[in-house]
């Protein structure tokens, strides 16, 4: 279950040692932005010897590698994917050309020790105009493709608008990556809401992307998790709306029925499958009994 | 805890000399910040022998820890000469482990 994923900067011990305690689902080990040209040898040593030393609990582990036109990315994935991360975050992701070169060097370092090739999945930063308009093919390009995720502030740089609280500059972005994510059969997640004292706006910008389908969001300040882990976690409401598809459908078997119906309403396909995804993610959050 | 390919044991548990290249500190280099929970860990050519001088804000209790954290690193690296200075500033035991490392590869021409 990935609600938030916390960016936390991959040079900052301060950050990185309370990175298991701050309530987030995943934590992004960031190599890239975060990081100084400078201090990437530092930073990496420090993550590396996080991961081999401290207890991140039930975090998946997410590390953000350099992009592939900096001469960082291979240090990055050398001296991370020995430690096992959960996921790899590749950065500006621009299409399957791009994505190929990437995992064949997975699939080289992983080899090279013993590591299964193929473990380590893959969440790509789609974060310009071209990474957009090639998510599909980006989504489907890998074995490895956990999600797609949405980075609004280098994409709004590319489309040469200005960023807002309300959006609307990156709608088409964000409808176009869920669709993208979904027809591929994967996860999509919301680009980060950068203010972090605004948590009036930052709760209307994380509903604004549960309701167009996004699984979570990504957040850049430890103060935003549990809004974020709120909004996108099922509501009583519609925890007790799923426990009764799945006793009516319980109910309809019983009875020998072939159509199903519960206050009025068909429940097909979709009506059951989007309870089921409501039931387990509440059993993962709550330890609530899924049946 | 260490990453296999940087440490060799022999039965006994001691590390084999003779597979490790001695780490050369051919320069002065700097590690660190001295933010809270950080160490700042400068290193320059030695004299033949290890010599630290620490200073940190948990010293009284800590001391004794962190210069075995340290003496260890050397000991990975195979660095028999350095001097190195350290402001602690509640580090913990793995940023020690990595700021040393980082600084260490720096003097020696070695980081990427």
């Amino acid at each position: 279950m990935r609600r938030t994923m916390l960016f936390l900067p991959g040079n900052n011990p301060n950050m990185i040692m309370n990175g298991g305690l701050l309530g987030s689902d995943s934590i992004i080990f960031d190599l890239e932005d975060a990081v100084a040209p400078d201090q990437k040898d530092a930073a990496r040593e420090l993550v590396k010897s996080a991961l081999q030393t401290l207890n991140f609990g039930k975090c998946e582990i997410i590390v953000r590698i350099n992009a592939l036109d900096t001469p960082y990315w291979e240090d990055d994935l050398e001296e991370m994917l020995p430690l096992k991360p959960d996921v790899i975050m590749p950065t500006k992701v621009s299409g399957a050309e791009y994505m190929a070169k990437l995992v064949a060097k997975m699939d080289e370092v992983e080899k090279k020790n013993g590591i299964p090739v193929g473990s380590t999945k893959i969440i790509p930063l789609l974060e310009t105009t071209l990474g957009i308009e090639n998510a599909y093919a980006i989504g489907t390009s890998t074995k490895r493709m956990a999600a797609l995720y949405l980075g609004a502030e280098d994409l709004t740089a590319d489309l040469r608008c200005q960023r807002t609280k309300e959006g609307k500059e990156i709608a088409y972005a964000r409808g176009r990556l869920v669709c993208a994510a979904r027809a591929a059969g994967i996860e999509a997640y919301d680009t980060p809401f950068t203010d972090v004292e605004d948590l009036e706006g930052l709760e209307k910008d994380a509903r604004l992307a549960k309701g167009l389908g996004y699984t979570g969001k990504a957040v850049i300040s430890p103060r935003h998790v549990s809004c974020v882990n709120k909004v996108f976690s099922p509501s009583a409401k519609e925890i007790a709306y799923a426990q009764e598809v799945f006793e009516a459908i319980r109910y309809a078997k019983e009875q020998g029925k072939g159509a199903i119906s519960l206050r009025g309403k068909m429940i097909d396909a979709p009506i059951a499958q989007r309870a089921k995804i409501v039931l387990d993610a509440a059993a993962e959050i709550g330890g609530l009994l899924n049946e | 805890m260490y990453p296999a390919d940087s440490i060799h044991l022999n039965k006994n548990g001691k590390i084999k000399k003779e597979e490790l290249a001695k780490m050369k500190i051919i320069k002065a280099a700097i590690a660190g910040t001295v933010e809270s929970s950080d160490v700042m860990i400068s290193v320059m050519p030695g004299e033949g022998k290890v010599d630290i001088d620490l200073n940190s804000k948990v010293g009284m209790y800590y001391q004794d820890e962190i210069l075995k954290v340290m003496k260890e690193v050397l000991q990975e690296l195979d660095v028999p000469s350095v001097k190195i200075k350290a402001v602690d500033k509640g580090a913990l035991d793995c940023t020690v482990r990595a700021r040393l490392k980082t600084a260490i590869k720096r003097a020696a021409g070695e980081a990427k």
